[in-house]
């Protein structure tokens, strides 16, 4: 007891209590040393470490995709702007609940599993904190009001906007072929193009006028160097180096002979070319069926894409400058100036065309077009201007294998056949024109005299686009005159793709003369009526009745089967793919042509009959108002 | 005679007439002055940090008032009322405690409120901040000191009961500062420091023991705090952006209303816990410092008022109460700045928060009222 009375004495508990108190005083004084030194060791020692780290934080440089230039047809019509769609971004750092999150978004608009999958691609990607990654490309406006309604219960969820491109709807699909379209920058583009200059663009030209002045449509990426805060949200711009918008660029398109020549068209498969002989310009190109480019965009389900990839009509296929087909008869002017110009005839020499062809010491039958089992047909006592406007084959036959393939393959070369002539159509096939060193080398096999007989009608392997008939039509138009196919009209700035290819040279060894009497020859074909059975020209009875200009044109039909020996060709018997394809080729007026075009039916049956009605009508279209202007 | 002696160890603030004045109405003036200068620079900075919100300003405005008045109430009753309540506040916080954990309303996934019908929801937690270093306290006033080793049992019983509760919300930062400021008055009864050491010596062994009682968000604090880079966007997220904030202040700051990780909202909880790194990015290390020294002086003065009490009851009070206060200070500064976990502790007078700045100011009209109720 008395120790602890000895304890509980005030003054010594006092003093033990103060001897205490300074002692923890000290402690904390200590401590807060401690804290000091941290703080002197942040704000003094480290301080531009975390000076840059603050900066760095809230500073972002920002690509600002340029605007693509827009494609207008010769008269100013728009083919392709830009238009803003609406997608649908989440910041994964601010969603809470993920799966209650995409729960309800599929309430609001709908996921399909591709949009999921491709969320989790893009997620995966190399991305700063709080950058909206896209869920689903493109809300509709009841998407876009059905979110806003539910923005507050949605946290994490972005509406993002941007600027594409879109292809008015009336003409879209019209287009599609000759315009091309644009598709999404994948992943395996940008190890290809400049990473920096594509750093904000999503979209490049996929076909077309789209593909091949990408460079020049694409523009030039901006900067901006934006404050964010800790959302990602902009708080203010800092700095901005504006995007250049890409070149508008006009096109030799005419956006009403477009649409006469689809129309002329119908429903049916083919392809129309039409060119401005006198600078090779596309007036008209028109692969039916098309198909909406805007959907390569806006992006369509996977059953749209594969009933486009699979139809049996190939609408995603542009017939017009990818389509090979043989030519058939529209290859006899040249086979025909090919004669002229090696001298092999001349415009008076005339043959006995009882209907059939055989070379020397062969059994092989090579027969005219009117042949059939009951007649041998033929066209009697065929020259030159005759065998063009009765498009007879014994004739040609017998012309090709006196001219030879060693000189009538290099003529047939200067129309720019077996080639891609064109200026700008980078992705036009360059068809086939054979000799004996290409069948060496890729069949294997020797040159037969055969395969010049079937080649002086336009048979055999030759193959031709639909742009290179056009070619060759414009080229007849122009005299021997041979020009580049090309999409650029004019544009406001100067393209960067715009390095001029070389001029090509003019057809060799035909005079003034010479040329006139084809186009005479081709005039015929047209415009010589009326005369009596087998002495009208092929095309008159179809196309030839009441026109009001002078027109050129030469019809051909190409068989897509080989018809075997003695049997005859039957176009009811045959599926609807195996039948003949219909062409037809023309220029008008005659004498001052200022449109040459090719016309491609495919499995349309008779050149003449299907195809130079489809010409007639494109040319009337493009002339008649002309005509009635002056 | 030894009253006499206490009355000249006045300070000199005191002495005028104002001081005088305020002495009469139990309040010690260069304590108070000390207070005013604190609050005042928080709301300076806390207008700063709410992105001059007048709404949420307001509210602060009214809560520093609420709580001058709980100080001023506080100050007026006598230390030996204190005293007689201690034992029924302490169960009484108890019980409250007890409900928590059994009706408590959840916020943020931690129980910590109690919803009275006709009361204002409050933390019984913050209650005991107080009474539990009064219960201590009041079992020492009467008994042996140095205490006796039974004293001492007893008394980690009295602190470990509502700690415990506190943990278990759970509100580890609260839990630390209730047991803290009943270890204080421990420590300050003169508990033996050989004991101490061994206390030590048994904590770093259990240590490991300990680690698997923590929650794992806790177990990922402390982690995170060595090494924060691991997750940056997650555990480690607050800890960077914090010492980025006040790193990037450096000595001046980036001027008031100039701090951009906390408004552009990179810096979390920029308004509450974490305020010491907007007074860091925008007012540098100067204006911490400046801070810190208010602080110091505030526990400096708390100190001497213990030291100066006339009993053993108000002394171990008044000096755990101050003790209490430099915990919360270091506790605070040091998680934000990285040097410890982060645990939930206020800024004391400068957090945005009305229920610890009642609970501190309360705390500081008890240590006024041990200094200004005098027995003759």
């Amino acid at each position: 007891m008395a120790r602890s009375i000895s304890f509980n004495d005030p003054l010594r508990e006092r003093q033990s209590f103060g001897a205490r108190v300074a002692l923890l005083f000290t402690i904390a004084v200590l401590l807060i040393a401690v804290l000091v030194t941290r703080l002197v060791q942040l704000q003094v020692w480290e301080f531009e470490t975390y000076q840059t780290r603050s900066d760095e934080n809230r500073i972002q440089v920002q690509p600002l995709a340029p605007p693509r230039g827009l494609i207008y047809d010769r008269n100013g019509v728009l083919l392709a702007d830009n238009t803003t769609i609406y997608s649908l971004a989440l910041v994964r750092e601010r969603v809470d609940d993920m799966e209650a999150l995409l729960a309800r978004l599929n309430q609001l608009v709908g996921l399909d599993a591709e949009e999921l999958e491709g969320y989790e691609r893009r997620l995966k990607r190399r991305r700063r904190p709080f950058e909206p990654v896209t869920l689903k490309e493109i809300l509709s406006e009841a998407e876009i009001a059905r979110l806003a309604v539910e923005r507050h219960r949605l946290p994490g969820v972005e509406i993002v906007t941007e600027l594409v491109r879109r292809y008015p709807a009336n003409s879209a699909s019209l287009f599609a072929h000759a315009v091309g379209s644009v598709r999404r920058v994948t992943e395996e583009d940008l190890q290809r193009l400049d990473p920096v200059s594509y750093s904000a663009t999503r979209y490049l030209g996929r076909r077309g006028v789209e593909r091949f002045y990408e460079n020049s449509l694409h523009g030039q990426v901006g900067y901006q160097q934006v404050e964010t805060d800790a959302h990602g949200r902009i708080r203010q711009v800092l700095e901005i180096n504006p995007p250049v918008s890409g070149k508008d660029i006009t096109l030799h398109l005419d956006h009403r002979l477009q649409i006469a020549a689809s129309a002329a068209l119908g429903g049916r498969r083919g392809a129309v070319v039409a060119l401005d002989p006198r600078s090779g310009g596309v007036l008209a190109m028109v692969s039916n069926p098309g198909y909406d480019p805007n959907l390569f965009i806006s992006g369509m389900t996977g059953e749209t894409y594969s009933a486009l990839l699979n139809s049996r009509d190939k609408p995603l296929f542009n017939r017009a400058i990818n389509g090979q087909y043989a030519p058939g008869s529209t290859f006899k002017p040249i086979v025909g100036l090919a004669g002229i110009a090696s001298g092999e005839t001349n415009w008076s020499e005339h043959i006995e065309d009882k209907g059939w062809f055989k070379l020397p010491n062969q059994e092989r039958i090579y027969r005219d077009w009117s042949w059939t089992a009951r007649n041998s047909g033929g066209q009697g006592v065929v020259n030159l201007n005759r065998a063009i406007y009765r498009s007879s084959n014994v004739y040609f036959y017998d012309l090709a294998s006196r001219i030879g393939i060693a000189r009538l393959a290099p003529f047939a070369a200067q129309f720019g056949l077996g080639q891609n002539l064109a200026e700008d159509i980078s992705l036009a096939s360059s068809g086939l024109l054979p000799d004996p060193i290409w069948k060496q080398g890729v069949k294997g096999q020797v040159w037969y005299p055969g395969d010049t007989v079937n080649l002086g009608i336009g048979q055999g392997d030759l193959l031709v686009t639909p742009l290179q008939l056009a070619t060759v039509s414009a080229i007849l138009a122009n005299r021997g005159r041979v020009v580049r196919p090309r999409m650029l009209l004019e544009s406001n700035r100067a393209l960067v793709e715009l390095d001029p290819l070389p001029a090509p040279e003019p057809v060799q060894g035909l005079s003034p003369e010479d040329w006139e009497l084809m186009v005479d020859s081709m005039e015929d074909v047209v415009h010589r009526g009326n005369k009596g059975y087998g002495q009208n020209g092929t095309a008159w009875a179809y196309i030839g009745r009441g026109i009001d200009y002078r027109m050129a044109g030469k019809s051909g039909t190409a068989q897509v089967v080989e018809i075997r020996q003695g049997e005859e060709y039957d176009e009811e018997e045959l599926d609807e793919f195996n039948r003949k394809h219909a062409w037809f080729i023309a220029f008008a007026p005659a004498d001052n042509p200022v449109i040459a075009l090719a016309v491609l039916v495919e499995n349309g049956g008779g050149g003449s009959s299907v195809a130079g009605p489809v010409a007639r009508e494109v040319l009337d279209a493009y002339l008649l108002p002309q005509l009635a202007a002056k | 005679m030894s009253s006499q002696d206490f009355v000249r160890t006045l300070p000199s603030a005191g002495s005028g007439s104002a001081g005088a004045t305020l002495l009469r109405v139990h309040l010690d003036p260069l304590f108070l002055c000390l207070l005013i200068a604190i609050v005042c620079y928080g709301l300076v900075v806390l207008f700063s940090a709410v992105n001059r919100d007048m709404d949420v300003f307001g509210n602060q405005l009214i809560r520093m008032g609420i709580a001058f008045i709980a100080l001023f109430a506080a100050a007026q009753l006598q230390p030996s009322f204190y005293l007689r309540w201690a034992p029924f506040v302490y169960v009484g916080g108890v019980v409250l405690l007890v409900l928590v954990l059994l009706i408590g309303v959840e916020v943020k996934g931690s129980q910590r409120w109690l919803d009275i019908p006709g009361l204002p929801r409050f933390q019984p937690s913050e209650l005991m901040k107080i009474a539990v270093p009064m219960m201590v306290a009041w079992y020492f006033h009467d008994r042996p000191l140095p205490p006796r080793f039974k004293d001492v049992c007893v008394a980690l019983l009295i602190i470990a009961i509502p700690a415990a509760c506190i943990i278990r919300q759970p509100d580890l930062g609260t839990g630390i500062l209730v047991a803290g400021a009943g270890v204080a008055v421990l420590v300050l009864a003169g508990l033996y420091w050989r004991w101490i050491l061994y206390a030590g010596l048994s904590l770093a062994v259990a240590a490991p023991g300990l680690w698997y009682a923590l929650q794992d968000y806790q177990r990922q604090r402390i982690l995170t705090l060595f090494d924060p880079q691991s997750d940056p966007l997650g555990a480690g997220w607050n800890i960077i952006q914090s010492t980025t904030a006040i790193g990037s202040g450096g000595v001046w700051g980036k001027g008031l209303f100039q701090g951009t990780q906390s408004h552009l909202e990179f810096l979390p909880e920029s308004q509450t816990d974490f305020i010491i790194a907007v007074v860091g990015e925008e007012l540098g290390l100067v204006g911490i410092l400046g801070l810190l020294a208010l602080y110091l002086i505030v526990i400096a003065r708390g100190l001497m008022i213990a030291v100066q009490a006339q009993s053993t009851f108000g002394r171990l009070l008044a000096g755990a109460l101050t003790l209490t206060f430099f915990v919360y200070v270091f506790v605070n500064i040091g998680m934000v700045s990285g040097l410890l976990p982060v645990v939930g502790v206020p800024l004391p007078l400068v957090s945005y928060g009305g229920t610890s700045a009642i609970t501190l100011m309360a705390g500081f009209g008890i240590i006024m009222s041990v200094r200004t109720h005098r027995s003759r």
